[in-house]
Order: C-alpha cells, then structure tokens, then sequence
C-alpha cells in the first residue's frame, strides 16, 4: 500500500486548502440553504444554482461529546472533543483543537481551521475558540 | 392487498463467538427458520440477506450467493442488502414487497455479522464507516460519539439526562433475562448503569448495545402458498415503510428528532390502514439508550420530548401500557448489525404466536411492530405485524 501516495479526496481537500489559506467557504442555493462540497444539486430544494460563498468567521457549538473509546486511527488522540457548530447557513462537524474537554460546552463560539490528528497526522476539519 | 405471512423463524445465540464465520451463523438461523417453517431450501425462490461489515470483520465480500448455499440453497436468486445496523430490515422489506408484487411465493429474508473477531476498537473503526467518512469519521466521529451528539442535543431541547437513560437500560436488561438468545442476561441498577465508564460523553458504557456475533433469519410467504402446504398462518406482516435521510447529522433539519423513523412509520401505518394508537409492543432499535427515546416518538407513541421518561415511569416496560423491547433490544439481547432487522421480526413472531419466553407479557396483543435504523437513522425500516387469532 505504502508505495502509492493517498489521492486527494476532491473538494473536501480543496475546502481544507482554502480554510487553511483563511479562504473558508460553503455552497449556498437561492434559498439560504447552506453545505460542504462537493454538490451539485441542493438536497433541500433541488436548487441547481449553488454559488461559493465566504464561511462565517465564527460558529455555535450546538453539541459536543467527548470521546473515551476511539478506533484505532484516534488512539492517541482521546480523549477529544467532537463537536456541531452553527455557522448560520451551514452546519459543520469537527475536532476540538488543542482543549481541555472539561472546558468545552454549548453556545461555545468557535472559529474553523484546519486540525492535524495526533495519531495518523491527518488534516481534518476542526474549531478554535473565538 | 396480498398480505405475506410468516411461517417461520430462526437465530442464533447473540454473544461473542469470535471463531464462528458469518456463513456458520446464517446457515444455523436460515436451517432453523426453514424447519421452524416446515420448508424446504430446494423450494425458496429468493433469499436477501443483509450484512454491513464483511469485508472488513471477514474480508468477504459477494456474499449473498454464500449464503444460499449455506443454507442448501446455492442456486436461489441471492442478493445481499447493505443499509447499516437497517441491513436486515431492508431485506425483510424486499421479501415482503417481492411476495406482495407477486414474484415469489416463499423467500428467506435475514443477515448475518461476525464482529467480536476485529475487537472492540475494529469493531469501533468498522461501525463509523456507516457514517459520512469525509465530514464526520476523519473529524473524529465514531458510532457512539454520533449518538452522544444526539443525545446531549436531545438533553438541551427537552431536558432530562443520564439517569432517564439509565432507566432504559436497566428495563431492557431485565426482560433480556429469560432470553436464551440474548448476550446479556443479568440484571443492571441506575446505580451500576451511571458509575460505568464513559464511552462517548454523555454516554457510557451501560448505554451501548454491546458488540455482537449472530445471525437471524425469517421465512416470508403468500398466503397462498401457506395455506397450500399447510405452514402456520397465525403471524404476518401487514405493513412496511422505509425512510431516509441526509447522511451527516450536520446536513439534518434536527439533531434530536429522526424523521426517517417517521416517514418510514408514517408509510407503515398507512399501509397497514393502524395508527400508533394500535400498536400493543414493539422491537425498536436501541443501539444506544438514548435511540430508544428517538425510535420511540418517532414512532408516535409518546410526544416529542416525553419519550425520554417512559421508561423510568413505567409506560414502556414489561407491565406497562406499551411494553419496547421485550426481548432485551439491541441493549441487552445484542446487535449483530446485519442481523438485527430480522431478529426484530423473529422475536416479535415467537411473541405473537406464544412461544417467546416474554409472551406471557402480551397474551391478548394482536400487533406488533419492529423499528430497525441504519447509521444515525438516516435509514429506516418499520414493519407491522399481526397475529390471527
């Protein structure tokens, strides 16, 4: 396996280069309706007409959960922090950076940025406290 | 309508049987469920067969077809169906529409998964690809942490918490307790329930189904073909739904709400012309406690927000109104999870016709229901039963 380099996983690794560049962005609909890439038709309304539009500066811990027992590839990482934040029109999942799970809770205002996993070094989606 | 019945039903003991392939397992529940039925597998005419994680508990993949031919049957049209821990309930569910449409006369509709072989953190790698890899598993997502975010959304919507929880564990421990094939038969407290090691925070490990090895067949005919070769007509399915949802819980209008449960039981009770109000028990899918909660109002049984304390006030157990999993749920019986959706429907079958070691609980019950959810719900299966008195 080692000898083939792991492809890049499309617009979920364009996104990652954009935020990392601090030129996070969604796609909107005409509706308001709010999501990550790829897509190509809205899941709500079947709008087709999605433009890019800049990522709010700063998001909402809906919920969160700390995680004790991870798979294999997170070993090193728990305990973490997984949270949903509000970012008005879209909605965004990630890891907590560098936190001290016992700080962290809801209506929490959190930026997006782009994490590395301590066990792999994988990039991965993940928020900073705002 | 052509309502299909079910003459027939068969499992496995549900437990760690680590050496025991999925083709042993689904050969021991299909054999048994034939001979419950009094068929032979030369006869079938179909078989779907659900599974999730075979290629990676077993790296097998093409398995349907190995299926047929471990229950006797290698030349039967074979088709395997993947939808998550909803695997087996979209395969009782194309049994169902394939004998109503007319297509088939007799099928076998079950699953199988081997699990505890990869261990727990396998098993706990396995399990996450049922959710979106990109948005939610590469950002730490694991089944458990998806249901915990569901949870604590659930806590700060409507209120309640851990101990409303551990209510549903301690009930469906407790019915497990006669079940010879149930994984877990001993009985928890509150207590014991809250003190355990947290898995996923707000969850811990008394609110996770445990990981599980099994398997689980049923046997699906016309109503022909039952009273033509004289199997037992006294259990039959009279409704089916599916519904979907957006993969991500991130996509989701509701973090607390499973809408796919509710347009898959929106379309069952159409079909099976009963509202909720009908319904004397149901198997719902409890992977997690606070599933229960969801499976439970999405259903229509209790009102959004009121699901949460049925257990605890008694309206879900054994001796009350509306008695859930009555054979230990995924909680306390197990979840292979490509078995469960057939399983559901082989206890609630046992149930019905008097031969479940819980049956004393629902003597005059006439219908029954079965709930099997894949992933955080963004599939579902509902299915009605009816027993002819």
């Amino acid at each position: 396996m080692s000898e083939f380099e792991r492809a890049r996983d499309g617009a979920y690794d364009d996104l990652l280069d954009a935020i990392e560049d601090g030129e996070g962005y969604y796609l909107e609909c005409g509706n308001g309706h709010g999501w990550l890439p790829p897509r190509r038709i809205c899941p709500d309304c079947g709008s087709r007409d999605l433009t890019e539009e800049p990522l709010p500066d700063a998001g909402e811990i809906e919920t969160y959960t700390v995680i004790q027992v991870a798979a294999p590839n997170f070993a090193e990482d728990t305990p973490y922090v997984t949270a949903l934040a509000d970012f008005g029109p879209v909605r965004v999942t990630g890891m907590m950076n560098d936190v001290d799970p016992e700080t962290v809770d809801t209506g929490d205002v959190v930026g997006l940025t782009v994490g590395e996993r301590v066990t792999t070094g994988d990039r991965m989606l993940a928020f900073e406290p705002r | 309508m052509v309502n299909p019945r079910v003459p027939g039903v068969g499992l496995t003991h549900f437990g760690e049987h680590p050496e025991r392939t999925g083709r042993d397992m689904f050969a021991e529940a299909g054999l048994a469920a034939l001979d419950d039925a009094g068929v032979s597998p030369a006869d079938l005419e179909a078989l779907y067969y659900g599974n999730f994680m075979g290629e990676m508990a077993e790296h097998q993949g093409h398995e349907a077809p190995m299926m047929a031919e471990a229950i006797g049957a290698p030349e039967v049209a074979a088709t395997r169906l993947e939808s998550a821990c909803a695997s087996a309930g979209t395969a009782v569910r194309q049994a169902v529409q394939s004998v109503r449409h007319g297509e088939a006369d007799v099928v076998l509709a079950g699953g199988a998964e081997r699990m505890t072989n990869i261990g727990t953190a396998g098993a706990t790698e396995a399990l996450s690809i049922a959710a979106d890899d990109l948005y939610e598993v590469q950002e730490g997502m694991t089944f458990p942490g998806a249901y915990a975010l569901m949870a604590r959304a659930y806590f700060e919507q409507y209120g309640g918490g851990r101990e409303d929880l551990a209510e549903i564990a301690v009930k469906n421990h407790d019915n497990a307790l006669p079940n010879e094939y149930a994984q877990l038969r001993k009985e928890i407290s509150v207590e014991s329930a809250l003190s355990a090691p947290m898995v996923a925070e707000p969850l811990g490990l008394f609110d996770a189904c445990p990981i599980t090895d099994g398997a689980a067949a049923v046997v699906i005919t016309s109503e022909d073909y039952a009273a033509a070769n004289d199997l037992d007509t006294t259990v039959g399915i009279v409704g089916t739904g599916q519904g979907g949802d957006k993969l991500a819980l991130q996509d989701r209008q509701y973090l607390a709400r499973t809408p796919a449960a509710e347009r898959a039981a929106e379309e069952a009770y159409a079909d099976a012309g009963i509202g909720p109000d009908d319904v004397d028990f149901a198997e719902v899918h409890d992977c997690f406690t606070i599933a229960e909660v969801l499976a439970i109002e999405a259903l229509g049984f209790f009102e959004e927000g009121e699901g949460i304390t049925a257990a605890a006030e008694g309206a879900t157990r054994r001796d009350g109104d509306l008695p859930i999993n009555l054979s230990g749920g995924l909680k306390a019986k197990g979840h292979p999870v490509g078995a469960t959706g057939a399983a559901q429907i082989a206890e609630l079958t046992k149930l019905l016709r008097g031969d479940h070691a819980r049956s004393d609980a629902v003597p005059d019950a006439t219908t029954a229901l079965a709930h099997n959810a894949g992933g955080t719900v963004a599939s579902t299966t509902v299915h009605v039963l009816e027993v002819r008195q």
